[in-house]
């Protein structure tokens, strides 16, 4: 997904750098060969980065400087469209907001982005712990030991999606079915977002009118999918 | 004397101890001083009356402020890091370093990438 950005923009000084937070390499393995990936394509099992950047879902984007700085608060940038009648992130601000950054035509962020950074409190480091048990827990076979903690790790930090979604393939619970659909549903019927995208680039009706998409045929893409594992 | 195993953040440890968990602070990077847990120029005073040695991990991962989630019947205990060490590193502005492998198995470093703009960019397949 990301190649196009990454071959066009690399002469420009920039890299990207994809980390796939999942089971096992062999989890985003089709996703990255399918891609074709001329960046570094990184594999985090253990759920580092998303400590590090108190990450609460996928994809989140996070711009770098030069000089190891954050530039921008962490973003929702879906970089190809193809599902974005389902995401309803349509991609034509954030990447442009990219480019414009990557020439130094615009700053990063208009904000304060130290200000605009969320960070995790005990209770969300606590799930943290205790997902890293479940995981642990889950590696020796010890599967209902393992279920406690992925339970609790969610109820402690019910907004961190790489917990409560990203834990289900490991529980053999399909992260695409009803479980999934539940979730999302009661998180949205307590007025809450599953997604949290900065303002300044958020999708407006503005980009599907610039740059309409097409109906994704979900048949299709479910055998695009089959076919790619 | 039962084996434990407590995972701090990306390490795991095995060590015995009883049915409460008990460890000695230099697994986690602590030493007990007179001036209490030091690490580097840091110490943490430890109330009086907590011998030296092995120590309850409740008690230690209060005085670290590192969360900890423990399992006494699987006999595995886990630590996060201090809620407010992230904090504090994320509103420095500087973006915390990682090294992480790629599908070959090579690891790459985030700060192996300064001079240059970097998008890091967080997905799964789930």
């Amino acid at each position: 997904m990301w190649r196009a950005l990454h071959e066009e923009l690399a002469p420009e000084g920039l890299a990207v750098i994809t980390v796939a937070i999942d089971r096992s390499i062999d989890d985003p393995r089709p996703f990255i060969e399918a891609a074709g990936a001329t960046h570094p394509s990184l594999i985090d099992t253990e759920h580092r980065v998303a400590d590090l950047y108190n990450m609460v879902n996928v994809p989140t984007v996070l711009w770098i400087d030069e000089d190891g700085r954050i530039v921008r608060p962490q973003d929702v940038h879906y970089v190809s469209n193809q599902l974005a009648s389902i995401t309803k992130f349509h991609n034509r601000k954030p990447t442009a907001a990219l480019r414009a950054w990557v020439h130094g035509d615009a700053p990063a962020y208009p904000g304060d982005v130290v200000a605009d950074t969320k960070v995790a409190d005990e209770t969300h480091q606590e799930a943290r712990a205790a997902f890293a048990l479940g995981w642990w827990l889950s590696q020796q076979g010890r599967a209902e030991a393992a279920e406690r903690w992925f339970v609790r790790a969610g109820e402690l930090a019910p907004h961190d999606f790489t917990i409560r979604r990203g834990s289900m393939p490991i529980r053999g619970i399909d992260p695409m079915g009803p479980a999934f659909f539940q979730m999302a549903g009661e998180w949205a019927a307590q007025g809450k977002a599953y997604y949290l995208p900065l303002p300044d680039t958020a999708t407006g009706d503005d980009d599907y009118d610039a740059e309409p998409i097409e109906e994704l045929d979900l048949e299709a893409f479910a055998r695009s999918i089959e076919e790619g594992r | 004397m039962t084996t434990w195993t407590v995972i701090d953040e990306q390490q795991s440890h095995l060590l015995e101890a009883g049915d409460t968990l008990v460890l000695d602070p230099s697994l986690l990077g602590w030493q007990r001083k007179p001036e209490g847990l030091c690490r580097d120029e840091v110490c943490i005073p430890v109330p009086a009356d907590v011998p030296p040695g092995a120590m309850d991990a409740a008690l230690l991962a209060r005085l670290l402020q590192r969360p900890i989630v423990i399992d006494p019947d699987e006999h595995v205990a886990a630590f996060a890091a201090p809620a407010a060490e992230r904090a504090d590193a994320l509103r420095s502005g500087m973006a915390p370093d990682f090294e992480l492998p790629d599908v070959h198995g090579i690891l790459h470093r985030l700060s192996d990438f300064r001079g240059k703009k970097v998008v890091l960019y967080a997905y799964a397949s789930w």
